[in-house]
């Protein structure tokens, strides 16, 4: 099929439009409906459960499998190059809007999303039937569609990032579903942190991104498609995003997470940690090529980082005994391939990836749902128990035995079109093509003898060792199943259907060109074909000698102990125990040191403003005018000082107090203030007798610090007391203009008819600060008596 | 005068921030009340020192006189005293029924909340 024009990347609709497929309003404003009804239905899943019960699986699905019907009729005008766009504004300022775009891509992913996540919740009302928690279970499932079709089909870069935390956190919440399980929680933190820690590089990316272009829309940056590549800024926005989808799509080496995922229940493994949240990266990948792909930098980070993850993944695979693991893993290398594929940036390489996305989806969702159903109606996962199961569960046998030939690459599945174009493209690979095709090959020999193993061998080996006998699962755990293997097979026998309506826009949207993708199960005997036989014929061996190499294997784990899943430990360990010793450092509970660290930063900021700022000491007056009992007075005060702080004995230091507060008193009589004067007597006076009278309930004086320790605090002491000393003779030879005395002078008695002023102030002018005075005073006096009169009850002294 | 008192009210702070070091609860207070006295002092001689001039409006006169002593820092510290008092004799009973209750007077044992 030749498309008449491909419409360039503006936002409405496509201009110059020839096509004469028309996307209507409702359409349009359909995506956000789509988007935001996830996220309805998630609030109301609980209740949902509730009432509905055992249907509450089928009920729940009629969203996901209406959003399908409603994408799958806009294939239509999105594989005739129409593109659907719509724009609310939600921070204008920020130059933020929800803003969502729907390309061949977007569709694709939206489709998966959306058809996967109806099998899966159907499924996962009859796996968790009866569970406590099963409506929190579609609560977060549900969340975690909508979430991911928001990521796909978001314009803004920012609406993006947020679409894509927000999958994280499902993720989170999912794996971590059975939280009883210490393991369970320890595998949803790490996949937080992992794909979290990716999440704010992302951020920084985008944010970069924009900046550098001037455009935060997806869309537009599109439209200007490579100019990036020589600013400045375009390497580390290229780092910062590689973080970000490498961490979510579980490359090496941050695949770690992934097979600890398996934590969360199968249906969870099939949806997030197959088909579509793992794949987010590589949609994000996919998504950005058209403006950051094509460097060199690209080319070595993005193929080499798929190069050694797609090995990896196959190998460790090989001797995984859990089914989950198995799966797991492969999955692992399935996504290195894919980010290779992208890596590669040809024509060929794209459109053998998103063939890749799809043909895997409905084999490892399929294998994986299958995987649940032998865990569900056997007891165990261990495929050296597992055995003998066609003849109890043959629709089951049936399902994992068609998914595992296209896993395996068998004409006439879907896999076998997927290989041939894998090689193909790898084989026509723009550098160093040999070696790319030979670690593909090598994969893939893996693969093989994975897929037999996962969704042959528990069904035909005759040996089997089950905790329980085996029956065929419900209608609702076959469903998936079936399905997705059905889809694998009839996609293998119609393969023109696909690429017409869906991997062509797909792949057009990818390489922003308008690209036409034909398929064809037979492609005669060539160098391809001969790849794909020979990868067959050693998977066969390897799957023949599986037993082996799962003995071998504990080598490979030996190694991999070393790998970056300690890393992970010992950096998370680093952290916590930073956390740790910061908090001791800071936050010991000793108020003394609490208060030397503020006395320390008050003299050292105080201090140094003072020497820097010339503050200048000019005594005042000099020492001329000072009477002799003035001197008495001071020298009192000083005395009684040195005293309260040496003594032993309470009552002296009491004694000490008074001399002191009387000195006080003196002072402020001898210098024209008799109210205060007056006052402080008086004080001074119910003090001390306070003093006396609960002197004896008190504890003793008891010396507690070492002699080091005082010698230190008095340092310190003495210091502080030398700046407030500093101070004041600052203070004191700067002239000083008293406006509020001279306005006091005046109005005190015309106003107020007072004719001492300090008591004008403070039962006139201020009366209001009197009255929170005396409030103060009534407050502590309630405490006093509560104090003394109140015991707890607990407390029987 | 004023020069005196600036070491006057250094000591003062000196003596009631070495006993809010100390780890005795009793001290704690000791060191309070040092305080108080150090802070009165400090706005008293900010506010200058005259003698024999208190700020009283003679009986034939209807403002009072350039010359007498500035009554806004007297009348801040009128209430800094009666506060200061309050709180002092709050504290007083606090630690003693703190004593009480824990069966300490070394601060150190006051660092949590669980007994």
């Amino acid at each position: 099929m030749i498309l008449p024009c491909f419409p360039h990347w503006a936002g409405e609709e496509g201009i110059g439009e020839v096509s004469t497929v028309a996307i209507t309003g409702l359409e349009r404003d359909g995506m956000i409906a789509a988007i935001f009804s996830g996220f309805l239905l998630a609030l109301l899943a609980p209740t949902v459960v509730r009432l509905a019960r055992r249907q509450a699986g089928w009920l729940l699905a009629l969203l996901p499998a209406g959003l399908t019907l409603y994408f799958a009729r806009l294939l239509g005008p999105v594989s005739a190059g129409r593109t659907v766009a719509v724009s609310v504004p939600w921070v204008p300022d920020l130059g933020i809007s929800l803003s969502f775009y729907l390309d061949g891509l977007s569709l694709l992913f939206a489709l998966l999303i959306c058809g996967v996540g109806a099998l899966v919740v159907v499924y996962a009302g009859s796996y968790l039937k009866g569970h406590p928690h099963l409506g929190r279970f579609y609560l977060y499932l549900l969340a975690f569609m909508a979430s991911m079709l928001g990521l796909v089909l978001a314009d803004n870069g920012l609406t993006m990032f947020v679409f894509w935390e927000l999958t994280g956190l499902a993720s989170f919440l999912l794996i971590g579903f059975e939280h009883e399980r210490e393991s369970a929680r320890a595998a949803a933190l790490q996949a937080l942190l992992v794909t979290g820690a990716g999440g704010l590089a992302l951020l920084a990316g985008l944010v970069l991104l924009a900046q550098a272009s001037g455009s935060a829309e997806l869309s537009t940056l599109l439209q200007n498609g490579r100019s990036l590549q020589g600013h400045p800024l375009y390497l580390p926005i290229l780092l910062l995003v590689l973080a970000g989808a490498f961490t979510k799509s579980a490359q090496f080496p941050f695949h770690f997470w992934l097979p600890g995922a398996m934590e969360a229940p199968t249906p969870v493994s099939a949806y997030l940690h197959s088909a579509t949240m793992v794949k987010a990266g590589v949609y994000l990948l996919a998504r950005l090529s058209p403006v950051l792909g094509g460097s060199d930098a690209w080319h070595y980070l993005v193929v080499g980082a798929g190069t050694a993850t797609m090995l990896l993944g196959a190998l460790i695979a090989l001797w995984q005994a859990d089914l989950k693991r198995l799966l797991a893993y492969s999955t692992v290398s399935t996504l290195g391939a894919l980010v290779l594929l992208l890596g590669l940036d040809t024509v060929l390489s794209v459109k053998a990836a998103t063939l890749f996305l799809l043909a895997h989806a409905l084999y490892k969702g399929a294998l994986f749902l299958v995987a649940g159903v032998v865990d569900h109606e056997t007891g165990t996962r261990d495929v050296t128990r597992l055995g003998n199961l066609a003849r109890a569960m043959p629709v089951t046998a049936l399902a994992a035995g068609l998914a595992a030939l296209s896993m395996a690459g068998l004409p006439p599945l879907l896999g076998f079109i997927n290989k041939e174009l894998l090689y193909e493209a790898k084989l026509q690979a723009p550098r160093a093509a040999v070696w790319v095709t030979g670690a593909g090959v090598l994969a893939n020999v893996c693969l093989v003898a994975v897929a037999g193993t996962v969704g042959l061998a528990p069904f035909l080996r005759r040996r089997a060792d089950l905790p329980k006998k085996p029956h065929e699962a419900p209608p609702a755990m076959l469903l998936g199943p079936a399905v997705l293997a059905a889809m694998s097979l009839l996609c293998g026998l119609f393969p023109e259907t696909v690429a017409n309506s869906l991997l062509s826009a797909a792949v057009s949207a990818v390489r922003a060109q308008p690209t036409v993708v034909e398929l064809k199960l037979w492609h005669g005997i060539n160098p391809v074909f001969a790849l794909s036989v020979l990868t067959l014929a050693a998977g066969a061996g390897l799957f023949a000698a599986r037993d082996v190499l799962r003995r071998a294997g504990a080598l490979g784990d030996a190694v991999g102990r070393f790998g970056p899943q300690r890393w992970y430990q010992g950096l998370l360990a680093g952290l916590n125990g930073l956390a740790r010793a910061q908090t001791r450092l800071l936050q010991h509970g000793y108020l003394r040191l609490y208060l030397m660290t503020v006395i320390l930063t008050t003299v050292g900021l105080v201090g140094s403003a003072l020497l820097l700022g010339g503050g200048e000491v000019r005594p005042m007056g000099g020492l001329g005018d000072v009477r002799f009992h003035e001197w008495v007075i001071a020298a009192l005060i000083l005395l009684g000082a040195l005293m309260a702080v040496t003594t032993s004995s309470r009552l002296a230091a009491a004694a000490a107090l008074s001399v002191i507060g009387y000195g006080v008193a003196l002072i402020y009589m001898l210098f024209s203030a008799p109210d205060l004067a007056m006052t402080q007597f008086a004080v001074e006076t119910l003090t001390v007798i306070l003093f006396v009278l609960v002197v004896y309930r008190l504890p003793r004086f008891a010396a507690l610090s070492g002699r080091g320790a005082r010698v230190r605090d008095a340092l310190v002491a003495l210091l502080a007391g030398g700046l407030m000393t500093a101070l004041v003779l600052i203070a004191t030879s700067v002239p000083r203009e008293p406006h509020l005395a001279a306005f006091f002078a005046q109005y005190s008695w015309p106003l107020a008819k007072g004719r001492n002023v300090v008591n004008v102030i403070l039962v006139d002018f201020r009366a209001l600060d009197t009255l929170g005075e005396i409030t103060v005073l009534g407050v502590a006096a309630i405490g006093v008596y509560a104090l003394l009169r109140l015991r707890p009850s607990s407390h029987p002294r | 005068m004023e020069t005196i008192l600036a070491f006057v009210i250094g000591g003062l702070y000196a003596a009631g921030l070495y006993m809010l070091l100390r780890r005795s609860l009793v001290k704690l207070v000791i060191g309070l009340a040092l305080l108080g006295q150090a802070a009165n002092l400090l706005i008293f001689t900010l506010g200058r020192l005259l003698r024999g001039r208190p700020p009283l409006v003679p009986p034939d006169a209807a403002a009072l006189a350039g010359s007498s002593a500035d009554p806004v820092p007297q009348a801040l510290i009128l209430t800094a005293i009666v506060i200061g008092f309050g709180v002092h004799a709050f504290t007083i009973i606090l630690i003693k029924r703190a004593y009480q209750t824990v069966d300490s007077d070394d601060l150190d044992d006051f660092r949590t909340t669980d007994q």
